[in-house]
Protein backbone atom coordinates (compact mmCIF):
# COMPACT_ATOMS: atom_id res chain seq x y z
CA UNK A 1 0.00 0.00 0.00
CA UNK A 2 1.28 3.44 -0.96
CA UNK A 3 0.97 6.12 1.67
CA UNK A 4 1.45 9.88 1.37
CA UNK A 5 2.11 11.78 4.57
CA UNK A 6 1.15 15.45 5.11
CA UNK A 7 3.20 17.51 7.60
CA UNK A 8 3.68 21.17 8.47
CA UNK A 9 6.98 23.00 8.06
CA UNK A 10 8.05 22.21 11.61
CA UNK A 11 7.66 18.43 11.50
CA UNK A 12 9.11 18.32 7.98
CA UNK A 13 12.27 19.86 9.43
CA UNK A 14 12.10 23.16 7.52
CA UNK A 15 11.85 25.42 10.57
CA UNK A 16 9.59 26.93 13.22
CA UNK A 17 7.27 29.94 13.23
CA UNK A 18 9.81 31.89 11.14
CA UNK A 19 9.19 29.40 8.31
CA UNK A 20 5.38 29.33 8.69
CA UNK A 21 5.11 31.04 5.29
CA UNK A 22 6.82 28.13 3.50
CA UNK A 23 4.84 27.18 0.36
CA UNK A 24 3.81 23.57 -0.37
CA UNK A 25 6.63 21.19 -1.23
CA UNK A 26 7.04 17.45 -1.65
CA UNK A 27 9.81 14.98 -0.95
CA UNK A 28 10.07 11.28 -1.75
CA UNK A 29 9.91 8.93 1.23
CA UNK A 30 9.21 9.75 4.85
CA UNK A 31 10.19 12.72 7.02
CA UNK A 32 9.89 13.60 10.72
CA UNK A 33 7.26 11.49 12.49
CA UNK A 34 6.85 9.57 9.22
CA UNK A 35 9.98 7.64 10.10
CA UNK A 36 8.36 6.03 13.17
CA UNK A 37 5.07 5.47 11.32
CA UNK A 38 6.83 3.79 8.41
CA UNK A 39 8.84 1.56 10.76
CA UNK A 40 5.75 0.56 12.77
CA UNK A 41 3.96 -0.49 9.57
CA UNK A 42 6.59 -3.22 9.26
CA UNK A 43 6.50 -3.40 5.49
CA UNK A 44 2.70 -3.74 5.19
CA UNK A 45 2.60 -0.23 3.80
CA UNK A 46 5.12 2.39 2.82
CA UNK A 47 5.28 6.15 2.98
CA UNK A 48 6.24 6.87 -0.60
CA UNK A 49 6.10 10.64 -0.33
CA UNK A 50 5.81 13.49 2.14
CA UNK A 51 3.96 16.71 1.29
CA UNK A 52 4.44 19.67 3.59
CA UNK A 53 3.51 23.31 3.87
CA UNK A 54 3.94 26.17 6.33
CA UNK A 55 0.94 26.50 8.64
CA UNK A 56 0.66 30.23 8.01
CA UNK A 57 0.92 29.79 4.26
CA UNK A 58 -1.74 27.07 4.17
CA UNK A 59 -4.30 29.02 6.20
CA UNK A 60 -3.72 32.37 4.50
CA UNK A 61 -3.63 30.97 0.93
CA UNK A 62 -6.21 28.25 1.38
CA UNK A 63 -7.30 27.90 -2.22
CA UNK A 64 -3.87 27.97 -3.82
CA UNK A 65 -2.28 25.80 -1.11
CA UNK A 66 -5.09 23.24 -1.39
CA UNK A 67 -4.68 23.00 -5.13
CA UNK A 68 -0.92 22.53 -4.93
CA UNK A 69 -1.01 20.09 -2.02
CA UNK A 70 -3.67 17.99 -3.73
CA UNK A 71 -1.62 17.83 -6.96
CA UNK A 72 1.48 16.81 -5.01
CA UNK A 73 -0.39 14.08 -3.13
CA UNK A 74 -1.91 12.86 -6.38
CA UNK A 75 1.51 12.64 -8.04
CA UNK A 76 2.39 9.72 -5.75
CA UNK A 77 -0.83 7.79 -6.60
CA UNK A 78 -1.43 6.86 -2.95
CA UNK A 79 -3.87 4.34 -1.49
CA UNK A 80 -3.96 6.08 1.89
CA UNK A 81 -3.20 9.61 3.08
CA UNK A 82 -1.88 10.23 6.59
CA UNK A 83 -2.03 13.72 8.14
CA UNK A 84 -0.18 14.91 11.21
CA UNK A 85 -0.48 14.17 14.10
CA UNK A 86 -1.42 17.82 14.62
CA UNK A 87 -1.99 17.62 18.41
CA UNK A 88 -3.61 20.89 19.60
CA UNK A 89 -1.93 23.18 17.08
CA UNK A 90 -4.74 25.34 15.68
CA UNK A 91 -3.48 26.18 12.21
CA UNK A 92 -1.80 22.77 11.72
CA UNK A 93 -5.02 21.05 12.77
CA UNK A 94 -7.00 23.12 10.26
CA UNK A 95 -4.47 22.23 7.54
CA UNK A 96 -4.61 18.51 8.44
CA UNK A 97 -8.40 18.69 8.29
CA UNK A 98 -8.41 20.47 4.94
CA UNK A 99 -5.94 17.97 3.45
CA UNK A 100 -8.18 15.15 4.72
CA UNK A 101 -11.16 16.77 3.01
CA UNK A 102 -9.22 17.17 -0.26
CA UNK A 103 -8.12 13.52 -0.31
CA UNK A 104 -11.55 12.26 0.73
CA UNK A 105 -13.53 14.29 -1.81
CA UNK A 106 -11.13 14.25 -4.76
CA UNK A 107 -9.18 11.01 -4.50
CA UNK A 108 -11.81 8.99 -2.59
CA UNK A 109 -9.17 7.26 -0.50
CA UNK A 110 -9.08 6.73 3.27
CA UNK A 111 -7.34 9.33 5.43
CA UNK A 112 -5.86 8.76 8.87
CA UNK A 113 -4.87 11.62 11.15
CA UNK A 114 -4.17 12.43 14.77
CA UNK A 115 -5.71 15.43 16.55
CA UNK A 116 -6.32 16.53 20.11
CA UNK A 117 -10.01 16.53 21.08
CA UNK A 118 -10.14 20.36 21.33
CA UNK A 119 -8.39 21.09 18.04
CA UNK A 120 -10.84 23.24 16.01
CA UNK A 121 -9.84 21.33 12.86
CA UNK A 122 -11.39 18.18 14.32
CA UNK A 123 -14.88 19.61 14.79
CA UNK A 124 -14.91 20.99 11.25
CA UNK A 125 -13.29 18.14 9.29
CA UNK A 126 -13.89 14.97 11.34
CA UNK A 127 -16.17 13.43 8.74
CA UNK A 128 -13.30 13.26 6.24
CA UNK A 129 -10.81 11.11 8.14
CA UNK A 130 -10.19 8.58 10.85
CA UNK A 131 -8.86 11.11 13.35
CA UNK A 132 -7.18 9.24 16.16
CA UNK A 133 -7.32 10.93 19.60
CA UNK A 134 -3.82 12.16 20.50
CA UNK A 135 -2.41 14.35 23.28
CA UNK A 136 -2.27 18.14 23.13
CA UNK A 137 1.45 18.39 22.36
CA UNK A 138 4.32 16.60 20.65
CA UNK A 139 5.26 15.17 24.06
CA UNK A 140 2.63 12.50 23.34
CA UNK A 141 4.14 11.52 19.97
CA UNK A 142 5.24 8.12 21.28
CA UNK A 143 1.65 7.18 22.02
CA UNK A 144 0.19 8.92 18.96
CA UNK A 145 2.23 6.94 16.43
CA UNK A 146 1.16 3.39 17.47
CA UNK A 147 -2.47 4.53 17.85
CA UNK A 148 -2.47 5.95 14.32
CA UNK A 149 -0.63 2.94 12.92
CA UNK A 150 -3.23 0.59 14.45
CA UNK A 151 -5.91 2.27 12.31
CA UNK A 152 -3.68 2.40 9.19
CA UNK A 153 -2.99 -1.35 9.53
CA UNK A 154 -6.72 -2.11 9.68
CA UNK A 155 -7.24 -0.22 6.45
CA UNK A 156 -4.31 -2.00 4.81
CA UNK A 157 -5.75 -5.36 5.90
CA UNK A 158 -9.10 -4.22 4.43
CA UNK A 159 -10.75 -4.73 7.78
CA UNK A 160 -13.51 -2.47 9.00
CA UNK A 161 -12.20 0.25 11.31
CA UNK A 162 -14.57 0.26 14.25
CA UNK A 163 -12.64 1.91 17.05
CA UNK A 164 -9.70 4.08 17.96
CA UNK A 165 -10.88 7.23 16.19
CA UNK A 166 -13.25 10.16 16.75
CA UNK A 167 -16.72 9.44 15.41
CA UNK A 168 -17.09 10.84 11.93
CA UNK A 169 -20.75 11.67 12.37
CA UNK A 170 -21.74 9.80 9.20
CA UNK A 171 -24.83 7.60 8.98
CA UNK A 172 -24.48 4.25 7.23
CA UNK A 173 -27.42 2.34 5.75
CA UNK A 174 -27.74 -1.40 6.19
CA UNK A 175 -30.41 -4.08 5.95
CA UNK A 176 -31.49 -5.66 9.21
CA UNK A 177 -33.25 -9.03 9.35
CA UNK A 178 -35.38 -7.72 12.23
CA UNK A 179 -37.75 -4.88 11.49
CA UNK A 180 -37.57 -1.54 13.28
CA UNK A 181 -40.68 -1.86 15.42
CA UNK A 182 -39.45 -5.17 16.79
CA UNK A 183 -35.99 -3.78 17.56
CA UNK A 184 -37.49 -0.76 19.29
CA UNK A 185 -39.75 -2.90 21.49
CA UNK A 186 -36.82 -5.20 22.32
CA UNK A 187 -34.82 -2.20 23.41
CA UNK A 188 -37.69 -0.91 25.51
CA UNK A 189 -38.15 -4.29 27.22
CA UNK A 190 -34.45 -4.39 28.05
CA UNK A 191 -34.62 -0.88 29.42
CA UNK A 192 -37.61 -1.75 31.60
CA UNK A 193 -35.83 -4.87 32.84
CA UNK A 194 -32.81 -2.74 33.72
CA UNK A 195 -30.66 -4.58 31.19
CA UNK A 196 -28.04 -3.07 28.95
CA UNK A 197 -29.03 -2.10 25.43
CA UNK A 198 -27.38 -0.29 22.57
CA UNK A 199 -29.25 2.57 20.95
CA UNK A 200 -29.32 2.69 17.16
CA UNK A 201 -29.43 6.44 17.13
CA UNK A 202 -27.20 8.02 19.73
CA UNK A 203 -28.13 11.62 20.43
CA UNK A 204 -25.31 14.06 19.75
CA UNK A 205 -23.73 15.38 22.92
CA UNK A 206 -24.01 19.16 23.09
CA UNK A 207 -22.79 20.96 26.12
CA UNK A 208 -25.58 23.46 26.20
CA UNK A 209 -26.78 25.73 28.96
CA UNK A 210 -30.46 26.62 29.22
CA UNK A 211 -30.73 30.36 28.58
CA UNK A 212 -31.11 32.17 31.91
CA UNK A 213 -34.22 34.32 32.29
CA UNK A 214 -34.07 37.75 30.67
CA UNK A 215 -33.50 40.94 32.64
CA UNK A 216 -36.91 42.31 33.65
CA UNK A 217 -35.97 45.96 33.84
CA UNK A 218 -32.63 47.25 32.57
CA UNK A 219 -33.19 50.53 34.48
CA UNK A 220 -32.61 48.68 37.76
CA UNK A 221 -30.15 46.06 36.47
CA UNK A 222 -26.47 45.84 37.40
CA UNK A 223 -24.43 45.08 34.32
CA UNK A 224 -20.84 43.80 34.20
CA UNK A 225 -18.34 43.85 31.34
CA UNK A 226 -16.26 40.75 30.63
CA UNK A 227 -13.99 40.11 27.64
CA UNK A 228 -11.82 37.43 26.06
CA UNK A 229 -10.30 40.09 23.80
CA UNK A 230 -7.57 40.96 26.30
CA UNK A 231 -8.59 44.51 27.35
CA UNK A 232 -6.30 45.47 30.25
CA UNK A 233 -5.13 48.68 31.91
CA UNK A 234 -2.15 50.31 30.17
CA UNK A 235 0.99 48.28 30.90
CA UNK A 236 -0.88 44.97 31.40
CA UNK A 237 -0.24 44.91 35.19
CA UNK A 238 -0.99 41.18 35.60
CA UNK A 239 1.08 40.29 32.53
CA UNK A 240 -1.72 38.26 30.98
CA UNK A 241 -0.11 36.19 28.22
CA UNK A 242 -0.78 37.16 24.58
CA UNK A 243 -1.72 33.53 23.88
CA UNK A 244 -2.60 30.45 25.95
CA UNK A 245 -3.52 32.68 28.89
CA UNK A 246 -2.94 31.16 32.33
CA UNK A 247 -5.02 33.77 34.18
CA UNK A 248 -7.67 36.46 34.02
CA UNK A 249 -7.61 39.97 35.48
CA UNK A 250 -10.09 42.07 37.46
CA UNK A 251 -9.75 45.81 36.96
CA UNK A 252 -11.41 48.86 38.48
CA UNK A 253 -13.60 51.11 36.36
CA UNK A 254 -13.75 53.80 39.05
CA UNK A 255 -11.44 56.22 37.26
CA UNK A 256 -12.27 55.35 33.66
CA UNK A 257 -15.13 56.90 31.73
CA UNK A 258 -13.49 56.65 28.36
CA UNK A 259 -10.51 54.62 27.15
CA UNK A 260 -7.57 56.49 25.65
CA UNK A 261 -4.11 55.36 24.48
CA UNK A 262 -2.94 56.34 28.01
CA UNK A 263 -5.22 54.16 30.15
CA UNK A 264 -5.90 50.96 28.24
CA UNK A 265 -4.48 48.42 25.79
CA UNK A 266 -5.05 44.88 24.62
CA UNK A 267 -2.91 41.94 25.74
CA UNK A 268 -4.32 39.73 22.96
CA UNK A 269 -1.93 38.29 20.39
CA UNK A 270 -2.88 37.03 16.96
CA UNK A 271 -4.72 40.11 15.74
CA UNK A 272 -3.51 43.62 14.92
CA UNK A 273 -3.67 45.45 18.29
CA UNK A 274 -3.33 48.98 16.85
CA UNK A 275 -7.07 49.83 16.87
CA UNK A 276 -7.67 48.48 20.38
CA UNK A 277 -4.60 50.23 21.78
CA UNK A 278 -5.73 53.59 20.35
CA UNK A 279 -9.23 53.28 21.80
CA UNK A 280 -10.01 50.23 23.97
CA UNK A 281 -13.72 51.14 23.94
CA UNK A 282 -13.64 49.32 20.60
CA UNK A 283 -13.20 46.08 22.58
CA UNK A 284 -14.82 46.99 25.91
CA UNK A 285 -17.54 49.65 25.45
CA UNK A 286 -17.02 51.47 28.75
CA UNK A 287 -17.70 54.96 27.34
CA UNK A 288 -21.10 54.07 25.96
CA UNK A 289 -22.20 51.94 28.92
CA UNK A 290 -21.29 54.71 31.39
CA UNK A 291 -23.31 57.20 29.29
CA UNK A 292 -26.30 54.86 29.31
CA UNK A 293 -26.00 54.51 33.10
CA UNK A 294 -25.89 58.31 33.45
CA UNK A 295 -28.95 58.57 31.22
CA UNK A 296 -30.80 56.10 33.45
CA UNK A 297 -31.19 53.46 30.76
CA UNK A 298 -29.03 50.99 32.72
CA UNK A 299 -29.33 50.71 36.52
CA UNK A 300 -25.62 50.52 37.23
CA UNK A 301 -22.30 49.30 35.89
CA UNK A 302 -20.34 46.88 38.05
CA UNK A 303 -17.20 48.57 39.43
CA UNK A 304 -14.82 46.04 37.88
CA UNK A 305 -14.29 44.48 34.49
CA UNK A 306 -12.89 41.01 33.96
CA UNK A 307 -10.57 40.17 31.11
CA UNK A 308 -8.49 37.36 29.69
CA UNK A 309 -6.98 36.46 26.33
CA UNK A 310 -8.87 33.90 24.26
CA UNK A 311 -6.01 33.27 21.79
CA UNK A 312 -5.07 29.56 21.98
CA UNK A 313 -6.37 29.35 25.54
CA UNK A 314 -7.59 25.85 26.38
CA UNK A 315 -11.26 25.13 26.92
CA UNK A 316 -10.40 23.82 30.39
CA UNK A 317 -8.72 27.10 31.40
CA UNK A 318 -11.49 29.24 29.91
CA UNK A 319 -14.05 27.24 31.88
CA UNK A 320 -12.02 27.59 35.06
CA UNK A 321 -11.59 31.36 34.62
CA UNK A 322 -15.25 31.93 33.81
CA UNK A 323 -16.54 29.75 36.65
CA UNK A 324 -14.41 31.83 39.04
CA UNK A 325 -15.58 35.09 37.43
CA UNK A 326 -19.21 33.94 37.62
CA UNK A 327 -18.88 33.24 41.34
CA UNK A 328 -17.53 36.73 41.97
CA UNK A 329 -20.21 38.35 39.80
CA UNK A 330 -22.87 36.48 41.76
CA UNK A 331 -21.41 37.69 45.06
CA UNK A 332 -21.48 41.24 43.74
CA UNK A 333 -25.14 40.92 42.70
CA UNK A 334 -24.50 41.42 39.01
CA UNK A 335 -27.70 40.76 37.06
CA UNK A 336 -26.37 40.53 33.50
CA UNK A 337 -23.16 40.53 31.48
CA UNK A 338 -21.92 41.84 28.16
CA UNK A 339 -19.07 39.56 27.07
CA UNK A 340 -17.03 40.72 24.12
CA UNK A 341 -14.75 38.53 21.99
CA UNK A 342 -12.26 39.48 19.33
CA UNK B 1 -16.74 31.54 29.13
CA UNK B 2 -20.26 32.59 28.18
CA UNK B 3 -21.62 29.21 29.19
CA UNK B 4 -19.90 29.11 32.58
CA UNK B 5 -21.32 32.53 33.48
CA UNK B 6 -24.76 31.50 32.29
CA UNK B 7 -24.51 28.26 34.27
CA UNK B 8 -24.44 30.52 37.34
CA UNK B 9 -27.78 31.92 36.20
CA UNK B 10 -26.53 35.27 34.88
CA UNK B 11 -27.69 36.06 31.32
CA UNK B 12 -24.87 37.00 28.93
CA UNK B 13 -24.98 38.91 25.65
CA UNK B 14 -22.06 37.60 23.61
CA UNK B 15 -20.79 40.37 21.34
CA UNK B 16 -18.50 38.87 18.72
CA UNK B 17 -17.60 39.01 15.06
CA UNK B 18 -17.22 35.33 14.18
CA UNK B 19 -20.80 34.29 14.89
CA UNK B 20 -20.36 30.61 13.81
CA UNK B 21 -17.83 30.11 16.62
CA UNK B 22 -20.22 31.63 19.15
CA UNK B 23 -22.97 29.32 17.90
CA UNK B 24 -20.65 26.29 18.07
CA UNK B 25 -19.56 26.98 21.63
CA UNK B 26 -23.15 27.50 22.75
CA UNK B 27 -23.82 31.19 23.48
CA UNK B 28 -27.56 31.86 23.80
CA UNK B 29 -27.81 35.59 23.13
CA UNK B 30 -25.45 36.52 20.30
CA UNK B 31 -24.91 40.06 19.02
CA UNK B 32 -22.81 40.22 15.82
CA UNK B 33 -20.14 42.93 15.81
CA UNK B 34 -17.93 44.78 13.32
CA UNK B 35 -14.51 43.10 12.94
CA UNK B 36 -12.10 40.90 14.88
CA UNK B 37 -9.62 43.67 15.88
CA UNK B 38 -12.38 46.21 16.62
CA UNK B 39 -15.67 44.46 17.44
CA UNK B 40 -17.28 47.59 18.91
CA UNK B 41 -15.89 50.31 16.68
CA UNK B 42 -14.73 51.18 13.22
CA UNK B 43 -11.56 53.24 12.80
CA UNK B 44 -12.66 54.12 9.26
CA UNK B 45 -15.53 56.23 10.59
CA UNK B 46 -15.30 59.77 11.97
CA UNK B 47 -15.20 59.61 15.82
CA UNK B 48 -18.81 60.78 16.22
CA UNK B 49 -20.16 58.16 13.84
CA UNK B 50 -18.02 55.47 15.44
CA UNK B 51 -19.47 56.24 18.86
CA UNK B 52 -22.99 56.19 17.39
CA UNK B 53 -22.23 52.74 15.96
CA UNK B 54 -21.05 51.56 19.39
CA UNK B 55 -24.22 52.97 20.98
CA UNK B 56 -26.30 51.00 18.50
CA UNK B 57 -24.41 47.76 19.19
CA UNK B 58 -24.60 48.12 22.99
CA UNK B 59 -28.33 48.86 22.73
CA UNK B 60 -28.72 45.60 20.73
CA UNK B 61 -26.95 43.78 23.56
CA UNK B 62 -29.26 45.38 26.16
CA UNK B 63 -32.25 44.38 24.07
CA UNK B 64 -30.90 40.83 23.86
CA UNK B 65 -30.48 40.69 27.63
CA UNK B 66 -34.08 41.85 28.12
CA UNK B 67 -35.46 39.29 25.64
CA UNK B 68 -36.57 35.85 26.81
CA UNK B 69 -35.04 33.18 24.55
CA UNK B 70 -35.74 29.47 24.38
CA UNK B 71 -32.79 28.64 22.16
CA UNK B 72 -29.63 30.16 20.71
CA UNK B 73 -30.60 33.46 19.13
CA UNK B 74 -28.64 35.85 16.94
CA UNK B 75 -29.87 39.42 17.45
Amino acid sequence: MRIVHYLNQFYAGVGGEDKADHPPEKRDGFAGPGMAINAALGGTGEIVGTVFCGDGYFNENLEEASEKVLAMIKSYAPDIVVVGPGFNAGRYGMACGMVAKLADENLHIPVVGGLYAENPGLEIYKRHAYFVPVGDSAASMRKAVPDMVAVIKKIIAREEVTEGFFEKGLRKNYFSPVRGSRRAVDMLLKKIAGEKFVTEYPMPVFDRVTPPAAVKDMRTARIALVSSGGPVPKGNPDRIESSSASKFGRYSLADITDFTPENGETAHGGYDPVYANLDLDRVLPVDVVKELVAAGEIGSLHDYWYATVGNGTSVANSKKFAADIALRLKEDNVSCVILTST
Amino acid sequence: MVKEIERAGIPVAHMCTVVPISVTVGANRIVPTVAIPYPLGDPNLPPGDEKELRHKLVRSALKALCTEVEEQTVF
